[in-house]
């Protein structure tokens, strides 16, 4: 019998090591889906508050499929949805030829039109909290529609929405667990391995669960700076 | 009369700007026209693929499915719903350490995802195996539906306790006073002061919770329970055909949406009275 701590070091006796992979591979998940996300939610967003009735319905059509799916059926949905439509597109170049989807990039796609359709919601009633009369300045100091939206109100947009956007940071962090069902290495999965290999598993998934905490922990810190720097920024002018 | 329908005749509004295909007008179109492609490619897909034998096979599975996956959100929330009393009860407390306590379980539970709680009390407690079994209780965790149900209800209880909280917070104190000054006890104030007012501000907090339950329950399907996800996953190992998870996509809209249209209807409903 290995003592906890043992099987909790870095090298071939422990398990450490491995674990920190999978903490890679979730962050870099995270981060990865975190720009994909805002620009398709941004993008959402700008349909969906649009005077145009036809581009708002197709924007709240994106976000009620998304929103109302669970995350994991949309996982499955990218996952073997890619995996069978390239299959088929394949075979009718060459029948012997077989593909296998990266499970990275499914779960990027899948978290990053999830967090999208959230984060359209959240810029959303940011863009309703900016006055009219922005725009209207813009427009009258002679910018075109694409310039204001990207000097004057984004700038503002940012500011409000940053609150919903960090919670919604958080809440994508947790949901990159889920790429573990799809077979990626991340903290999870890893944790999974080490618990079915040692017989530990209270122990392994609760260091799992404790180093979701610690980047929770770290993100909220991260946030904090941002939203002081934002603030310091809004009372300097 | 003829005064009025010259005047009315005078004042008749002009008539609307013409609309153009504008540039985003064209978007527009477009983008419906893709949703609706893709609806219709949906619709002839699982027409085409439509398949007797697998439907009468696995129909009658999504249902029980289904079944599995509602009674596991009823029963975790309700149970949430009473643990996170006492849980909201201790955060809102003048005792800082017991302040404190509640906070730490309140972190822990929103912190870290709900598939890491699921697998530490699924696969960690077998750890505990034999003392599980000396006080009983492992009757009860042998079964991945119940564990499933103990994880659930801690999660949703601290999600619930902060609704709980906030809801509770968001009634002015004058509402307090003004209930101490007609000498009514704590306990009655809370319920029939407090509640009825806070009850209004949690409900859609409350429905988003639901909603988000029955999209988070889809979990459970990686700890071999066979709930709609389950289900689902089993009928397409065994039959490598998409539409099986075209089908639990379709189930799991309808659910989300009627939850969603039937709390919008409550909570008009119920804020009538504050509309002018």
């Amino acid at each position: 019998m290995q003592s906890a701590w043992t099987l909790l070091s870095w090298g071939p006796q422990g398990w450490l090591d491995d674990i920190g992979y999978g903490v890679f591979v979730t962050a870099s998940l995270a981060v990865a889906t975190l720009p994909v996300g805002l620009a398709i939610g941004f993008f959402v967003a700008l349909a969906k508050q649009s005077p145009e009735p036809s581009l708002r319905i197709a924007g709240n059509i994106y976000t009620t499929i998304f929103r109302g799916l669970p995350e994991l059926l949309t996982l499955f949905l990218v996952f073997y949805g890619a995996q069978i439509g390239l299959q088929k597109l394949i075979h009718l170049v060459d029948p012997e030829a077989t593909v296998e989807v990266n499970s990275f990039v499914s779960g990027m796609v899948a978290l990053g039109v999830v967090f999208s359709s959230y984060a359209s919601e959240v810029f959303l009633s940011a863009f309703k909290a900016v006055p009219l009369g922005q725009y209207e300045g813009g427009y009258s100091i002679g910018l075109s529609k694409g310039q204001t939206i990207r000097l004057v109100v984004l700038p503002q947009l940012i500011r409000i929405a940053l609150p919903g956007l960090a919670n919604l940071w958080l809440i994508l962090l947790k949901d990159t667990a889920l790429v573990s069902a799809i077979g990626l290495s991340d903290i999870l999965r890893q944790a999974g391995v080490a618990a079915r290999v040692t017989k530990h598993a209270f122990l392994f998934f609760s260091v799992a669960a404790l180093i979701y905490l610690v980047l929770a922990i770290i993100s909220s810190i991260g946030i904090h700076a941002i939203e002081r720097s934002v603030s310091r920024q809004e009372n300097a002018r | 009369m003829s005064a009025a329908a010259a005047g009315a005749d005078t004042m008749a509004p002009p008539p609307p700007a013409a609309r153009g295909w504008s540039r985003l007008r064209i978007l527009g179109h477009a983008l419906i026209g893709l949703w609706a492609l893709l609806g219709i490619a949906l619709v002839a897909y699982l027409i085409s693929a439509w398949n007797a034998e697998i439907f009468t096979k696995y129909a009658p599975m999504y249902l029980q499915g289904l079944w599995v996956t509602l009674s596991l959100v009823a029963i975790s929330i309700l149970c949430g719903a009473v643990l996170s009393v006492p849980i909201a009860y201790a955060r809102m407390s003048k005792n800082r350490f017991v302040s404190a306590l509640a906070y730490g379980y309140v972190y822990l539970f929103r912190g870290t995802p709900l598939l890491a709680q699921t697998f530490l009390v699924y696969y960690g407690l077998g750890s505990f195996h034999a003392e599980l079994a000396d006080i009983g209780l492992w009757v009860f965790f042998r079964d991945a539906f119940n564990c499933a149900l103990f994880a659930f209800s801690l999660n949703t209880a601290a999600y619930q306790a902060e609704m709980l909280r906030g809801a509770i917070e968001s009634v002015p104190r004058g509402q307090w006073e003004g209930a101490a000054s007609l000498g009514l006890h704590k306990f009655q104030t809370m319920r029939k002061i407090i509640l009825p007012q806070a009850a209004l501000v949690a409900l859609r907090p409350y429905g988003n919770e639901v909603i988000l339950m029955i999209k988070g329950s889809a979990i459970v399907a990686i700890i071999t329970v066979y709930d709609l996800m389950g289900v689902t996953r089993l009928a397409f190992s065994r039959t490598f055909d998409f539409q099986t998870y075209l089908w639990a996509a379709i189930i799991y809209l309808l659910i989300v949406e009627t939850l969603r249209y039937g709390i919008e209807w409550i909570e008009r409903r119920l804020t009538r009275h504050l509309k002018r």
